[in-house]
């Protein structure tokens, strides 16, 4: 295998390079965002815990303001736009009295993240959210490959 | 602002919402207890105060599953309140209650609804603590369950203290049994907004 993973914590991104790995575990009602730029096989990974940054928080933690600077600085890196497609995963509805906290923020995430990537034109080309349990997701930056693990499904390839 | 209160908690300040967790775990220790007909200890209560993207790491490994139970606390001082158990423990708490042996791959449907009613008794015994002390009013919602990664449902529990704050305070209380077979973690998470209530309820001049 490559190169040691690069640990993404909540409201928290990193970006890498082939063959770098970027690993963020245990992705709740939160979402994992995954870009990657195909031909220059830059990655970048953001693991955002809220749709809207109303209060000028942390920008790492939102959608809103999250996925534009992980893209900002995934060109910094060299990566560039028109070749960015994302994958996405989480957002799930963790217990069992049907939306978390009363806030059902699973779905608002997902649906945040979706208006946000459609805005900057980047497809999403692969996705496993929603639904009630909590995934780890493994980004390959050498070919874009996703790998969701959960105690529910096991493991699965986007 | 309220990040500001967290981070500029006085050792007096501290101390007092260490004497929250001492009040209100000591008597959801003893109905746990009673409850259990065993004895039950409780470690000196913690007041942690951490970066957002620390917490899903405080009870160990990350991606170890465990079992969360999250009640929502309303009322003058709104919050969350978590008990986190590790499978093992979870088992050996219903083979206490129910006498016969657990699968711990899979809880049935009473099995849950047993470690539901205990985080209601605790959370009970802990809120009626707390009211004691403050004068709230606090009550608890009806408890959720989740059998899953430990950062999947901490990060999961802080959505209405990362709504407005980068930064979590929580009081967090360590329970054992006897015999080590038992551990579990009790975690009050005020919301940020209601940081100054109970401080000011404590008698504290907050602005």
């Amino acid at each position: 295998m490559s190169s040691t993973p690069i640990r993404v914590r909540m409201a928290e991104f990193a970006i890498g390079k082939s063959p770098d790995i970027l690993v963020t575990i245990g992705l709740g009602s939160c979402v994992g965002v995954a870009i990657y730029d195909r031909y220059n096989n830059i990655g970048g990974l953001i693991h955002i815990m809220l749709p809207e940054n109303k209060k000028g928080l942390k920008p790492a933690k939102y959608a809103d303001t999250g996925i534009p600077l992980l893209i900002k600085k995934m060109e910094e890196e060299g990566a560039k736009r028109r070749n960015m497609v994302a994958k996405i995963a989480g957002g799930s509805h963790m217990f069992s009295n049907g939306d978390d906290n009363g806030l059902n923020v699973g779905s608002r995430n997902i649906k945040a993240v979706r208006e946000i990537l459609a805005e900057q034109n980047i497809d999403i080309v692969g996705e496993d959210v929603g639904k009630t349990y909590g995934r780890t997701m493994e980004f390959h930056t050498e070919d874009g490959k996703v790998i969701i693990k959960s105690y529910k499904m096991g493991k699965k390839i986007l | 602002m309220t990040d500001n209160l967290i981070n500029n908690l006085t050792d007096d300040h501290k101390d007092a919402l260490k004497e929250i967790g001492n009040i209100g775990a000591g008597n959801a220790a003893t109905a746990f207890a009673q409850f259990l007909n065993c004895k039950i200890e409780m470690t000196v209560p913690s007041v942690e105060i951490l970066p957002l993207s620390e917490v899903p790491e405080i009870t160990g490994g990350v991606e170890d599953r465990v079992v969360g139970i999250l009640l929502k606390v309303m009322g003058e001082a709104p919050g969350s309140i978590l008990f986190v158990l590790s499978e093992e423990s979870t088992a050996h708490l219903l083979n206490i209650i129910t006498q016969q042996d657990i699968d711990v791959s899979r809880f049935s449907e009473v099995e849950i609804s047993a470690i539901k009613e205990i985080g209601n008794i605790l959370s009970g015994s802990y809120l009626s603590a707390l009211n004691k002390m403050t004068g709230f009013n606090l009550v608890q919602s009806v408890p959720g369950f989740s059998h899953d990664m430990a950062g999947a449902i901490l990060s999961s529990s802080m959505i209405p203290l990362g709504e407005s704050s980068d930064y979590a305070l929580l009081i967090e209380t360590k329970f054992l049994d006897g015999g080590n077979e038992i551990e579990g973690y009790f975690i009050l998470i005020p919301d940020p907004g209601s940081l100054d209530k109970i401080l000011k309820a404590l008698g504290f001049d907050v602005k």
